[in-house]
């Protein structure tokens, strides 16, 4: 059996980000790191792929920059890695990105079951996971928080999936798609062994021809990226002579806001 | 040629943001000088269609049948996908929920059209239509145009208003299911509603805890030591003086990610960049010192209030109202002061 994850590299949820003069969006020279999500569906991927008895095989569909996620996954325990590169290609669709991926995953032809992240934080979307499923013609199980049963020769997996109103048990057929959300699993830190084979692994690089994908137009573009406007606020501090004092002067003030 | 709203229902209701929909499809109709359609599917579309024309939506497709009775991404996308082939609508709205997000990307892909998620704001430019979308976690803003005759567009829930009341006339139009492949075919058992699960997204006020939360003067049972007492701590102050406080203002409970991977509170109420994305009328962070992962999913909120001992925590400068000071003793009061005014 054979379990395929995707990642990106992206800036650190701590890092300031921020459009330049220039308009671009910058993160200064703050290091990327893997997609925060993608941590849980690389150990996702590696526990799936170790209790069926199968391969392991993590892909960036992007540039060069995914290749520091690309070793994190290797040095995590991911057994293959390989990037789908964009170069000539509009990458600013998602329809773009998927049909690419989708490629990649017909090229690799014995795949039973990818993991996604819940999104990726830089672009802040879920849509790619659920649009590759649909370019594949394979159920998409989202915001998975479990994965009760996965039965690689019956080909059936079952799930409980994460929604507004509480959690649901959905079961489909394999291949299918996930995503998984976090706390689904505890991911596991890169061993010296492990970061040591990263260090040295080569990462195959596909092109669109490689895959014989010819990559549609993008559906959608990219006007411009812009600074939100700063929150324009004048902080009051609310003293009092005691807690009862302040905490009344509070709730006075919170329904004077309208907003109880 | 129409702008279609679908209307999310679970169990034969509209959730409680599903008309938001339409209130942003009605703003690209108008624009458009178009009529809105809303989309039902599943159990009461029928009645629920009546309560669309309160909202002066012009017509109505609907499909009842038993295998839409329960929302499942492969059969809806397959009929929502057939009915954009057949009608070429100028955009397709739906709530960023969970299933609106994966039902409008699904069939944004069946359709090969564009898709512009979690708007926060959008407009009509000629025929285009502009979103504005936050990206890097709402860091930075960005505006997507969709390239396709049909544009497939989400939206922030609270972000555009339920439509105001206004006369119609719908017409209804009752559709057959369209048939899926057998190997998409999923069994979905009921959904097990989480016992004081809060739905953050939807939350017109949001009482959060942190880290602060395990300074709880109450004693942890005996034999509980260390990282084990703070745990206990924080669950008790979680349940005992943060939830009576969301209690009396009808609020949901939300968290930082300090005080989930503390093991404090279930994932399912983190706020920031790895957990929700909230917009709040009123957002109370306690013993929370706002680091740029929170404020990150909270910063949008309208009138934001931070508890904390720590008069330097950076979660005051987002605040519009702080008070310095411990939270286990300022909440029971808070409680109390808003108690005898909301009565």
């Amino acid at each position: 059996m054979h379990v395929v994850t995707f990642t990106r590299s992206t800036p650190d949820t701590a890092a300031k980000v921020w459009v330049n003069d220039a308009g671009e969006v910058s993160w200064g020279d703050v290091a990327t790191v893997v997609n925060p999500w993608d941590e849980y569906s690389l150990e996702e991927t590696i526990a799936q792929a170790k209790s069926g008895g199968g391969a392991s095989t993590v892909i960036a569909v992007g540039s060069e920059l995914h290749n520091d996620a690309l070793k994190h996954s290797i040095a995590m325990g991911v057994s293959t890695a390989l990037r789908v590169d964009e170069a000539g290609i509009d990458m600013n669709d998602s329809l773009v990105w998927s049909a690419l991926a989708a490629g990649a995953i017909r090229k690799l032809g014995d795949v039973d079951l990818i993991i996604f992240g819940k999104e990726s934080i830089d672009v802040g979307t879920d849509q790619h996971s659920c649009q590759l499923a649909r370019r594949l013609g394979w159920p998409m199980l989202s915001y998975v928080s479990r994965i009760i049963t996965a039965d690689y020769a019956e080909g059936a997996i079952k799930v409980e999936k994460m929604l507004e109103q509480g959690k649901q048990i959905v079961s489909a057929k394999l291949p299918a798609v996930i995503s998984v959300m976090k706390g689904i699993n505890e991911p596991r830190y890169p061993n010296f062994l492990g970061i040591r084979k990263a260090a040295k692994a080569q990462i195959p690089v596909w092109s669109a021809a490689d895959l014989e994908v010819d990559p549609p137009a993008a559906a959608t573009t990219a006007l411009r990226y812009f600074n939100p406007p700063a929150r324009e606020v004048s902080t009051e501090i609310i003293d009092g002579a005691d807690v009862a004092a302040k905490t009344a002067s509070l709730a006075d003030r919170l329904l004077g806001e309208k907003v109880l | 040629m129409s702008v279609f709203a679908w209307i999310e229902t679970v169990d034969g209701a509209v959730v409680s943001s599903g008309w938001e929909a339409v209130g942003a499809a009605q703003s690209i109709a108008e624009a458009l000088g178009v009529d809105t359609t809303a989309i039902i599917f599943g159990a009461n579309s029928a009645q629920l269609s009546a309560a669309a024309e309160r909202f002066g939506v012009a017509s109505a497709i609907i499909s009842d049948a038993e295998e839409l009775s329960q929302y499942r991404l492969e059969t809806y996308a397959a009929l929502l996908s057939k009915l954009v082939d057949e009608r070429q609508p100028a955009a397709v709205v739906a709530v960023a929920t969970s299933r609106g997000r994966e039902l409008l990307a699904s069939a944004a892909a069946d359709t090969e059209c564009g898709l512009i998620s979690e708007l926060v704001d959008l407009r009509v430019e000629g025929d285009a239509i502009i979103g504005t979308r936050p990206a890097y976690a709402g860091k930075v803003l960005m505006e997507m145009k969709s390239n396709t005759p049909t544009a497939f567009v989400t939206v922030r829930g609270r972000a555009f208003p339920a439509p105001a009341s206004k006369a119609a006339n719908i017409t209804v139009e009752s559709v057959a299911p369209a048939t899926i492949p057998a190997r998409l075919h999923t069994d979905v058992e009921d959904l097990a509603a989480e016992i004081g699960s809060a739905n953050l997204a939807d939350a017109a006020i949001i009482v959060s805890g942190g880290r602060g939360m395990a300074s709880n003067p109450a004693d942890a049972p005996a034999g509980l030591n260390g990282e084990a007492a703070n745990i206990w701590k924080a669950k008790d102050g979680f349940a005992n003086t943060l939830k009576p406080l969301a209690d009396v203002l009808g609020a949901a409970i939300g968290a930082s990610r300090a005080a989930v991977d503390a093991g404090y509170i279930p994932y399912e109420h983190q706020v920031g960049q790895t957990g929700k994305v909230v917009t709040p009328d009123l957002y109370i962070a306690c013993g929370i010192s706002g680091a740029i992962q929170h404020q990150a999913g909270m910063r949008g909120s309208k009138i934001i209030v931070a508890i904390n001992k720590d008069a330097d925590a950076p979660i005051f400068k987002l605040a519009r109202y702080g008070i310095v000071g411990d939270l286990y003793d300022i909440l029971p009061a808070l409680t109390l002061a808003l108690k005898k005014r909301l009565r």
